[in-house]
């Protein structure tokens, strides 16, 4: 009785010091939210402002003086064109490559019933959750023993193979929402199965395989270990840059890093706003 | 076509052909010969195969400190990135409405900035001169000559920052999947928003709190990266000693045997932490997602 009578007692003021316990907790979550986001930005914004300073020597690490100079002539230090052409080369044959390849392995684990199925998710998923160091390692314990020479195409290879499982997981996630019944009401109006596929198949995973395609190029671009191991004489972006924080830091690679940053995020900006757009008009 | 018509079985494993054969050969091969090189004994660049274990020995009991620093590096930013990340994907889930893919978008946009960039910015921000260190030392928690660079705290953090993605990513989906109601019950039934939180909201991101942590201390364990640009030689992890066995050094059975080490000390440390966390909830994650 005496507990029942306290309880009804103390919830007004337990509920009104519960409110404002929400209240501070709903705003400490978007502060610390916005401070992530803060933490998340911070060196991307150093990296852009660095691309406009005009260093004294050989490092860009202190600011010096604000100019334009560097985007003017953004290849303008030997070797980094050619690099940037390199990565730009690899990461569009590789990720083209593996985009067909993976596409391929995503039909096949999700459209069809086969023996071995555990398996093949196991060699898809086991890619993914190596040290990147170790795979490296092993590709190029591989090229030694096979007396193959490392440059262009070792770099491909070595891309291609790593690209494949993200591939394979992106599509994935888009054929498992897939309706099969639009392609059944197409094999019904006469379509035979190849002409079902390209026009009623193809077209709805389309947004997954260039979301794969996409983060494909992304990894190969940004990958570093890998290539290091395999690359022989050659020079893609990052080990330029990785050549370049031993001896000199031109600013240059700012302008670069800058660019790379723009378009990936522009691109993926444009997207989720066209998505955006579409679901508030379907809905 | 007409054969494909006739063998339909075959289907599957002709989509899986032309994928899975450049796995084997360019995945499960290598490792293969990893484990060869592993067994080799000699001096470059002449290495004889000859079962050679003695190599697993001579790897752990010459680089067990660079190991034992590697875990504690890769578990120290594991955690940090798990504070950092844990709130941030359950405000964009739970919070960000209509928006939710414009923040999980930025949340990604840093990381579309080269890895090594990424970290030449941080040598900058944790520079001597720096405004952090000059905070720091301001306040009395660095000392006159206080550095962060070429420390520990140094290579930590950017361990941290550059592995965030994997940790932000499985939590958000994980957090965002979780159906509202079944909070909302918790609350009408007169549990507190903590208690609905702590029973109901947490143990079902748990999936993604174990995705994110492994997805998080693997390439952690194995980076060379941030040890090199934020630290010294004696912040060098097992990845360092890898990676100059057998680029600088060329001592290829070494730094195979180191490798192996790596995978198989990564392996027991995922068996472990996957039983300390529950079976079934990491195999209900193997086959949802």
């Amino acid at each position: 009785m005496t507990s029942a009578a306290a309880t009804v007692a103390a919830r007004p003021r337990g509920r009104a010091g519960w409110r404002a316990l929400a209240f501070v907790r709903r705003n400490l979550l978007n502060v610390y939210a916005l401070l992530a986001l803060g933490y998340l930005f911070l060196p991307i914004a150093i990296v852009i402002a660095f691309s406009f300073n005009n260093p004294a020597g050989r490092f860009n690490y202190t600011w010096q003086g604000f100019t334009f100079k560097n985007w003017t002539s953004p290849f303008g230090f030997p070797g980094l064109r050619d690099s940037v052409v390199l990565s730009i080369e690899i990461a569009l044959l590789s990720s083209l490559v593996a985009t067909a390849l993976g596409t391929l392995i995503a039909l096949a684990l999700v459209r069809y019933g086969f023996r071995g199925r555990g398996l093949v998710n196991l060699l898809i998923f086991v890619p993914m959750a190596t040290p990147e160091i170790v795979m490296g390692a092993s590709l190029l314990a591989l090229f030694v023993s096979w007396h193959y020479a490392q440059g262009f195409m070792t770099i491909l290879i070595a891309h291609i193979m790593f690209n494949i499982s993200y591939v394979v997981v992106t599509v994935k996630a888009r054929l498992v929402g897939f309706d099969r019944h639009l392609e059944e009401a197409a094999m019904d109006l006469g379509a035979n199965e190849w002409t079902t596929f390209q026009k009623v198949t193809l077209p709805l995973i389309m947004p997954g395989i260039l979301a794969g395609g996409l983060l494909a190029f992304a990894l190969s671009v940004d990958d570093f270990v890998i290539t290091y191991f395999n690359a022989g004489p050659k020079t893609t972006f990052p080990l330029f840059v990785w050549g370049a924080a031993r001896v000199a830091v031109p600013p240059q690679i700012n302008v670069i890093g800058t660019l790379i940053f723009v378009v990936a995020v522009g691109g993926m900006l444009v997207n989720v706003l066209f998505q955006n757009r579409r679901a508030r008009s379907a809905a | 076509m007409a054969f494909l018509h006739r063998h339909r079985w075959l289907t599957p494993y002709l989509l899986l052909l032309p994928g899975l054969a450049w796995l084997v050969v360019f995945f499960l091969v290598p490792m293969g010969y990893l484990g060869k090189t592993s067994l080799e004994k000699g001096l470059f660049p002449i290495f004889t195969f000859q079962w050679a274990w003695s190599n697993f020995h001579d790897a752990i009991s010459l680089y067990h400190v660079q190991f034992v620093r590697s875990a504690e590096y890769a578990g120290a930013a594991t955690v940090i990135a798990l504070a950092i990340s844990y709130p941030l994907a359950y405000w964009i889930a739970f919070r960000g409405g209509r928006w939710k893919n414009l923040f999980l978008l930025l949340v990604i946009a840093p990381f579309f900035v080269t890895y090594l960039i990424r970290t030449l910015a941080w040598e900058t921000i944790l520079s001597d001169d720096g405004v952090v260190v000059g905070t720091l030392r301001h306040l009395g928690i660095l000392g006159s000559d206080g550095r962060l660079l070429a420390t520990s705290v140094a290579v930590i953090a950017g361990i941290t920052y550059n592995f965030l993605p994997f940790m932000v990513l499985p939590l958000y989906v994980s957090l965002e999947q979780i159906d509202a109601r079944l909070i909302e019950a918790a609350q009408d039934l007169y549990a507190s928003k903590a208690r609905a939180f702590l029973r109901v909201t947490l143990p079902l991101s748990l999936p993604g709190v174990f995705a994110g942590t492994l997805l998080t201390f693997i390439p952690a364990a194995g980076d060379f990266i941030n040890a090199q640009l934020l630290g010294t030689p004696r912040q060098y992890m097992i990845g360092n000693v890898i990676q100059s066995q057998f680029l600088a050094v060329r001592d290829y059975p070494s730094a195979a045997s180191l490798s192996f080490v790596l995978m198989a000390a990564i392996l027991i440390a995922v068996l472990v932490y996957a039983r300390a966390l529950g079976t079934e909830r990491m195999t209900g994650m193997a086959a949802g997602r």
